[in-house]
């Protein structure tokens, strides 16, 4: 039964060295699917490299699917996993800001990480400007400390606040995938670039 | 060594949900990257300057729950993901120092842009309470509103400013 933590069958050491395991096995794939350069993630926006949003959304996907299974299968407690809280101000913020740094950047944090691990300078300037990002927003905590918990709605979960199953969202979500993915290869060929290749498979 | 092709993007798409799949069995929480980031904030500045620290309630809220922000289930992770990274760069002959840019700008335009998006990426990670990995891709595998909210509005953002960075990258 899982979350194997929550449930003690592992303790806080073995844990944390599972978190290392679980990390090289992130880290490989971002950087397999070159998720390392930053103008493969930034092609995204312009439509000449769409390979974000076709692994973004295939592991959402497998991710929300597989936890369904494992729930089903009793192998894992659905009911003590962690819902991100949503502030709705704070949540939309937040994520417009780290647009505007997405676009500017060209990575994201986790990306940042793994495009440094194979000699990106690129990347490790945006790391250098993330903690420094970090540092602005805790030094100055008290001037946000009000929009950062402000809307509070608790961690509402979708499927629960439009009255369907999990399963249901799921399928709805699934499909709305297929139909980006089928987007997402038209934009490739139709703002496809001379100065760019798409290296893969 | 010539570089070898990405994987297929469906096949890696498989391969990270399964990643997050493992890590929410583990630890019943999914991935994450700027809360490592944030570990390594605070561990900084309680080093250089501890008695400012005692002075903020920020830092004392925040190491009233981390009692060692460096023990922590997303910097063990990050540390995974460099090791990660670097060994499938090894394997596929893309390790090399380099600053990858669109060839219109110089390096130097690329890194203070890099400086400046990495600034606004660290402080909405903080404001937003989690990045692409931890509020966006974990949230949206849970169903729940934030997950979408905060995908929404990272990639609305980015493709709304695309036209205005465009000279960054095409």
């Amino acid at each position: 039964m899982g979350p194997l933590v929550v449930y003690e069958i592992i303790s806080e050491n073995v844990n944390l060295f599972l978190a290392f395991i679980i990390g090289i096995g992130f880290g490989f794939v971002l950087e397999s699917n070159g998720f390392s350069s930053s103008r493969r993630l930034a092609g995204m926006f312009y439509g000449y490299d769409t390979t974000v949003l076709k692994v973004f959304f295939t592991a959402a996907i497998v991710g929300s699917v597989g936890l369904l299974f494992l729930g089903l299968f009793k192998w894992i407690d659905l009911s003590s996993i962690y819902i991100n809280p949503t502030y709705l101000w704070s949540t939309l913020g937040g994520g417009v800001i780290m647009g505007a740094g997405f676009i500017l950047g060209g990575y994201c944090p986790g990306t940042s990480f793994c495009a440094a691990s194979i000699g990106k300078l690129d990347a490790l300037a945006f790391i250098g400007g993330m903690f420094i990002g970090i540092l602005i927003f805790t030094e100055g905590y008290p001037l946000w400390e009000g929009f950062y918990n402000a809307k509070f709605m608790g961690s509402p979960v979708i499927s629960e606040m439009i009255g369907t199953s999990r399963g249901f969202l799921t399928l709805l979500i699934i499909l709305v995938a297929l139909g980006m993915f089928w987007v997402g290869e038209w934009a490739e060929k139709k703002f496809a670039r001379d100065d760019y290749k798409l290296n893969q498979k | 060594m010539e570089q070898k092709k990405y994987m297929n993007p469906y096949l890696g798409g498989v391969l990270l949900g399964l990643v997050l799949v493992a890590a929410f069995w583990v630890s019943g929480r999914g991935l994450g990257a700027s809360g490592a980031a944030k570990s390594v904030v605070v561990t900084g500045v309680k080093t250089v300057a501890p008695a400012h620290v005692e002075k903020s309630a920020f830092y004392q809220e925040y190491l009233s729950k981390h009692t060692n922000p460096m023990k922590d289930w997303l910097v063990f992770q990050m540390l995974g993901v460099v090791v990660g990274g670097f060994l499938s760069g090894a394997i596929a002959g893309r390790l090399k120092f380099t600053v990858e840019k669109s060839p219109k700008i110089t390096n130097k335009t690329r890194l203070i842009f890099a400086v400046l998006g990495g600034i606004f990426f660290g402080f909405g990670s903080q404001l937003g309470r989690g990045c692409t990995s931890g509020s966006a891709l974990t949230g949206m595998a849970v169903l729940s509103l934030s997950g979408f909210l905060s995908m929404a509005a990272i990639f609305g953002t980015a493709f709304a400013l695309a036209w205005f960075a465009r000279k960054l990258w095409i």
